[in-house]
Parts: structure tokens; C-alpha cells; sequence
């Protein structure tokens, strides 16, 4: 249990990896991308959790209660919508890509140049 | 080289890889056992010095805000980026957006999905609107309401039709409503400059008591120019790709 | 240990926790091996978007409900919503 949500993470990276390297069709790559992305929130939350403790929200619960830390829950909430934007502009290449090549195929495109 | 060449190749990188990473993660501290100062530091400071309940976003808009408007011009310029790249090439041309019911090929959509958008939209709309106002209380704030807002202009456009949808947020207004937001937060951080304090220093009066509406100072203030930047820059995302596939067509030959 | 729980009023019980947490993993473990392995781009937008709720349930286990909000939102609606529109306007080009 002490090292279990780190071993996800790798698990989860690892598989992300290989879908994107083996990957046939664009948009199933940046599906494996965004997969990749969560494995990293996973890592974030599971450094900053504190055995017993309540999440830091102190509206109802006196001000020194056992927290988890709170920095990187911060740091993984803005990455998560961010990288929703991010996704967003990597779609409109993959629209612009099919437009101009007609292909979807990342081993295609690869023999495009300049 | 071939596809199972490649393959092998990126097994044996990442078994290396692997190891590298699982020897790392050892080194850590167990899960559940967080030593760190400065999340202790931070709970059990946050309250008393900006009378926000809310640590995560007083940490977002105040303690780390100079990280956060980073983040937001990235979502800025994400969203730029997806209307400029989206730009007509040469020979296609955009069919006028009329209601053109007789050649369109797709399916009608069902009444019952209209019924539960259009009963949705109103109650979406509150949810937004309470996440991106109440950062400073409870588990919300402006990157979250944002998004919850941008799903309600997207439940119009399932309740009624695409015209609808446009001409509710045409891309002139939704692009100043987050020309709007992004400025506003840098603007917070600037007047705090003009009074001669650092950057993004939190000069607003903090309010009673921990934990109001009307409490925090600037991180309440932030929170909703955040809010507004991150729906129109999702709403401005939304309807380019829509447009895309519904209006853009290509000439014929 | 056991005083901790006692004093916060909104934990859970530790065992259950752990419990609870482990399941989490392994089910989010296994849904990302679903998502890579399903080939075929609209059938992975539905997985894409129940991974999104598993890790959703992931981070409230790990007491962040604001990185909770922010996935439910994002990863389950606004994702799938872009990829499929992106395969609509693919699709139709390729008629």
C-alpha cells in the first residue's frame, strides 16, 4: 500500500507510451496522450496524501485539523482544464492534417516533408 | 522501419525507462506518509491570513497566482490557436448558415433530448455561475464554474440548433468576454502595482468572517474573471469545431 | 492513528479508506488499458469518458474534491465532446 498508487502511475504511463507509439490513427493518439496527462494527477494527488487526514477545506472543520496538502491539489487542478485546451488545439491539427494530406495515419505522415 | 521493429525498440527503451522511474518512486515517502512544511504551513496559515476557507484556491489566486496566470494566458492562447489553425484554407468556401432542413443528411434530433436540454440549461447556468463565485468557501472556483458555463451554451445548441447557438454567443462577443477575463486578472495584479505593492498582492479589503461570499479580497474577484475567460475561451472552441462540421465545405474540383 | 480519525469528523474509518483506495486503482489501472487498447476512435471516446469518472471517483478517494469537480467536468464532458465533433467533420471529409 505504500508504494501501490506510484506502481498505477508507471503502469498507467507505460500503457499510454505504447498506445501512442503503435498508434494507427491520429485522434487515437491524442486519446493515448490524455492518458499519459492523467497518469500525472495520479503521482500529484498520491505525494500529497496524508494517512487520516480531511481534505483542506476548513468551512466546517476547526482550522487545525490534519490536512492533506493543498499545493498539489492546486497545481493538479489548473493542469486539468488546461490540458483540456491543449487537447483542443492538437484536434484542430489533426482536422488541418487530414484536410491537407488526407491521411490520418501517423506512419503516412511521417513521409511528408517540408 | 517497420511497425513490429518499432515496436521492439520502444520495449527496450522503456524497460529501461521503467526501471529508471520505479527506482525514483522508491525514493519517495511512502503514500499516506506527506512530510513536507509547506502544506502544513500553508493549512494552517491560509485561514487567518486571507479569511478564505478555501486553501486550494487561496493557493491558486493568491499564493501561487503569479503561476496561475500562466496557466490561463496558456488556455488564452489554446483557444486562439484552435480559431486560427481552424481558418479557411484556399477552396473551401463556408455555406451560408441558413436553415437548410430538406439536404441536410443527418438524423433529426429526438424531442426528448431537446426537452432535457432546454430544462437543463437554466439549472447549469445557476451551478456555473455558484462554482466560479464561491472559490474562496468550499470545493469550486473559477476554472471549474468556467467549464460548468461552457456546458450550458453547449445544451443550447442540443436544445435548439446551431443558428441558436450562434447567435446567443457570436465570436465577436465571446472573443471580448475573454479578452475580458484574461486581461482582468492581469490588470488585478497591475493596479496592485500602481498602489506600490508587489505584483498580485492582495489589496481588497478581506471582509468578516472566513469564509463569506464577499470575503478574501482579490482571490473572489480572480476567481471570476477566471470564470468568464475559461467559458468563452471553451465556448470559442466549441463553435469553431462545429462550424467546421457543419458549415465548412469543399469546393468541388 | 486511530485518534486522527476520530478528531477530523469527516474522515472515514482507515480500513475502509484503504480499501476503497485500492479498488480505485486497480479499476483505474484497468480502464486505462482499455482506453489504449480499443482501436477504433468513437468507441475509445466512450471509454475516454468512463475513465474520466473512475479517476474522478480516484480523486475524491485521495480527499481532493476540487481536482474531483474539475475532472468530472473536463474529462467526462468537454473531451469526449471535442473528439467526437472532431470525428464528425473527419468522417464527413472522408465521404
Amino acid at each position: 500500500m505504500q508504494f501501490f498508487p506510484f506502481a498505477v502511475m508507471a503502469w498507467i504511463l507505460a500503457v499510454g507510451l505504447y498506445g501512442i507509439v503503435t498508434s494507427r490513427h491520429l485522434v487515437h493518439q491524442i486519446v493515448c496522450l490524455i492518458v499519459v496527462q492523467s497518469s500525472t494527477y495520479v503521482l500529484l494527488l498520491g505525494v500529497g496524501y496524508r494517512r487520516g487526514a480531511a481534505a483542506p477545506y476548513f468551512y466546517d472543520i476547526p482550522v487545525h485539523t490534519p490536512a492533506v496538502d493543498p499545493v498539489v491539489q492546486a497545481l493538479a487542478l489548473t493542469d486539468v482544464v488546461v490540458e483540456a485546451a491543449v487537447t483542443a488545439l492538437l484536434l484542430a491539427f489533426a482536422i488541418q492534417a487530414q484536410k491537407r494530406f488526407g491521411t490520418l495515419d501517423p506512419q503516412e505522415l511521417v513521409q511528408f516533408k517540408g | 522501419m517497420t511497425p513490429a521493429a518499432r515496436r521492439w525498440v520502444f520495449l527496450a527503451g522503456a524497460a529501461g525507462f521503467a526501471a529508471f522511474l520505479l527506482w525514483g518512486l522508491t525514493g519517495l515517502p511512502g503514500f499516506g506518509g506527506y512530510p513536507g512544511p509547506y502544506g502544513d504551513i500553508i493549512n494552517r496559515v491560509a485561514v487567518a491570513q486571507t479569511n478564505a476557507t478555501g486553501v486550494v484556491s487561496a493557493i491558486n489566486f493568491e499564493y501561487r497566482g503569479f503561476d496561475t496566470v500562466g496557466e490561463e494566458f496558456i488556455l488564452f492562447t489554446a483557444a486562439i490557436g484552435v480559431a486560427t489553425v481552424l481558418r479557411h484554407l484556399r477552396g473551401e468556401r463556408e455555406r451560408a448558415a441558413r436553415d437548410g432542413a430538406m439536404d441536410r443528411d443527418a438524423p433529426p434530433v429526438s424531442e426528448a433530448v431537446r426537452l432535457v436540454s432546454l430544462v437543463l440549461v437554466g439549472p447549469v447556468f445557476l451551478v456555473g455561475w455558484y462554482l466560479a463565485s464561491h472559490a474562496q468557501t468550499s470545493p469550486s472556483g473559477g476554472f471549474q464554474g468556467g467549464v460548468v458555463l461552457a456546458t450550458g451554451f453547449v445544451l443550447i445548441y442540443l436544445a435548439g440548433e446551431f443558428l441558436v447557438f450562434k447567435r446567443i454567443s457570436p465570436v465577436d462577443i465571446t472573443d471580448a468576454v475573454g479578452a475580458v477575463g484574461a486581461g482582468g486578472f492581469a490588470a488585478v495584479g497591475v493596479t496592485a502595482l500602481a498602489m506600490g505593492l508587489p505584483y498580485l498582492f492582495n489589496f481588497l479589503p478581506l471582509g468578516s468572517a472566513p469564509g463569506a461570499v464577499s470575503s478574501s479580497g482579490t482571490i473572489a474577484l480572480i476567481s471570476f474573471f477566471v470564470g468568464i475567460e475559461v467559458a468563452a475561451a471553451f465556448v470559442l472552441i466549441v463553435s469553431e469545431l462545429l462550424e467546421q462540421t457543419l458549415l465548412v465545405r469543399q469546393e468541388r474540383p | 492513528m486511530s485518534a486522527l480519525a476520530a478528531a477530523t469528523p469527516y474522515a472515514a474509518p482507515l480500513g475502509l479508506m484503504d480499501v476503497l483506495q485500492v479498488t480505485i486503482l486497480v479499476l483505474v489501472a484497468a480502464g486505462a488499458t482499455g482506453v489504449v487498447l480499443i482501436r477504433d476512435p468513437v468507441r475509445q471516446v466512450i471509454a475516454l469518458s468512463v475513465y474520466g469518472v473512475l479517476l474522478a471517483v480516484l480523486f475524491l478517494a485521495f480527499q481532493a474534491p476540487d481536482v474531483t469537480l474539475s475532472e468530472l467536468t473536463v474529462g467526462a464532458v468537454v473531451l469526449p465532446l471535442l473528439l467526437v465533433l472532431t470525428l464528425a467533420k473527419i468522417r464527413r471529409r472522408e465521404e
